[in-house]
């Protein structure tokens, strides 16, 4: 009986898995400050991850005893006071973007204990930026029905 | 004793295949798709910037007003004849209320058979009230608002919690949901809908969720 030849497999495997770990994406920036998002079940699927910007707004890992809230948007970061600077930022990132700044999406991930002030104050500093459209970002929750 | 006659041995390559899947599966295992979910939400321009547009005229029996206050309780004004407020106890029941309120004022039929073909998404507007308060308000130049003569606006205080806002919003969302499906099952039973079927549930019930600016009544010690 013929052996079946099995050496391209491996080859076969590989090219399996350089697809892999070129189309998942690694967390691209660290996180530093502590989010923990909120859960639903009326949650609409994000498309076009490439024109999405995260805003992260949560406790900052570095500093915990210190209850303030701090901002995240890439690598910078913001305490509270220092919220007006923000619109600089995405004003930049918008830039960055080139052609797709259109479709400029800005996910928030916000900690369940943030306030809303800071929520509405960041809000205003989206719109002075123009950029609208926003999304809540949420984990999913397995509807019980 | 040539060098051409000695023989190199083969490396036995067979397990290759399984040092690659071991590495195939541990990128599966660690890299996150990392699949992003959450509630969309249009903001309206900057303040300054904004075409003072008279806010929408509406009956005060066209608007759900729903309040949650610093302590992260939520109060609702359904919107009927004798307006009253009264506190919600829990989510789903300011779901039923919702629901209740948007069945009761987007009637029948209103854009059943002539929606828009542009499907054009909608804009935000914001405009400020007698107290000062700004509010964000779907545009009311689409004709899809102008038939639905109805609005949920949802206010907080600047000390309310964000798990709280979100779960609000994720009420108002479900219900609007919810009604969609049930506007679905009705018209087309169980089928899977096509893009342009649930385009046409969207536009039965659109959603009009109008939202205010914080407010600060007082400083928590």
């Amino acid at each position: 009986m013929p052996e079946l030849n099995t050496s391209s497999l491996p080859d076969l495997i590989f090219s399996i898995l350089f697809f892999f770990m070129i189309v998942t994406s690694m967390r691209e920036q660290e996180v530093k400050v502590q989010v923990e998002l909120p859960r639903g079940t009326e949650l609409t699927k994000l498309e076009r991850k490439s024109a999405i910007t995260n805003i992260y707004i949560g406790t900052p890992m570095n500093n915990k005893e210190s209850q303030e809230a701090g901002i995240q948007l890439n690598d910078r970061q913001l305490s509270r006071r220092e919220v007006n600077n923000l619109k600089a930022y995405i004003v930049e990132e918008k830039e960055r973007l080139g052609n797709k700044a259109a479709k400029m999406k800005v996910a928030l991930k916000i900690d369940n204990n943030i306030d809303m002030g800071l929520l509405s104050d960041v809000k205003m500093q989206l719109r002075k930026a123009y950029a609208l459209q926003i999304v809540y970002s949420a984990n999913e929750e397995k509807a019980n029905r | 004793m040539g060098k051409s006659k000695r023989k190199v041995p083969g490396i036995n390559a067979s397990s290759t295949a399984d040092i690659s899947f071991i590495l195939l599966i541990f990128f599966l295992v660690v890299t996150s798709m990392n699949s992003n979910f959450g509630l969309p939400v249009m903001l309206p321009n900057p303040p300054e910037e904004k075409d003072l547009q008279d806010p929408p005229e509406l009956h005060e029996r066209n608007i759900m007003k729903v309040y949650v206050n610093m302590d992260n309780e939520i109060m609702v004004t359904p919107g009927k004849e004798a307006p009253e407020r009264y506190k919600v106890e829990d989510l789903s029941q300011l779901r039923e209320l919702a629901k209740e309120f948007i069945v009761a004022n987007t009637p029948a039929g209103s854009m059943n058979d002539k929606y828009p073909e542009a499907k054009n998404k909608l804009d935000t507007v914001s405009y400020v009230n007698e107290a000062g308060v700004e509010f964000f308000y779907p545009a009311p130049h689409s004709n899809i608002v102008q038939n639905n003569k109805h609005v949920i606006t949802l206010q907080t205080d600047r000390a309310t919690k964000y798990e709280v806002y979100f779960k609000v919003q994720e009420a108002l969302y479900g219900a609007y949901n919810d009604l969609r499906a049930e506007f679905a099952k009705d018209v087309y039973g169980d089928k899977v809908l096509t893009e342009d079927e649930q385009e046409l549930c969207r536009r039965r019930f659109v959603n009009m969720i109008s939202e205010a600016q914080p407010i600060e009544i007082g400083k928590r010690k």
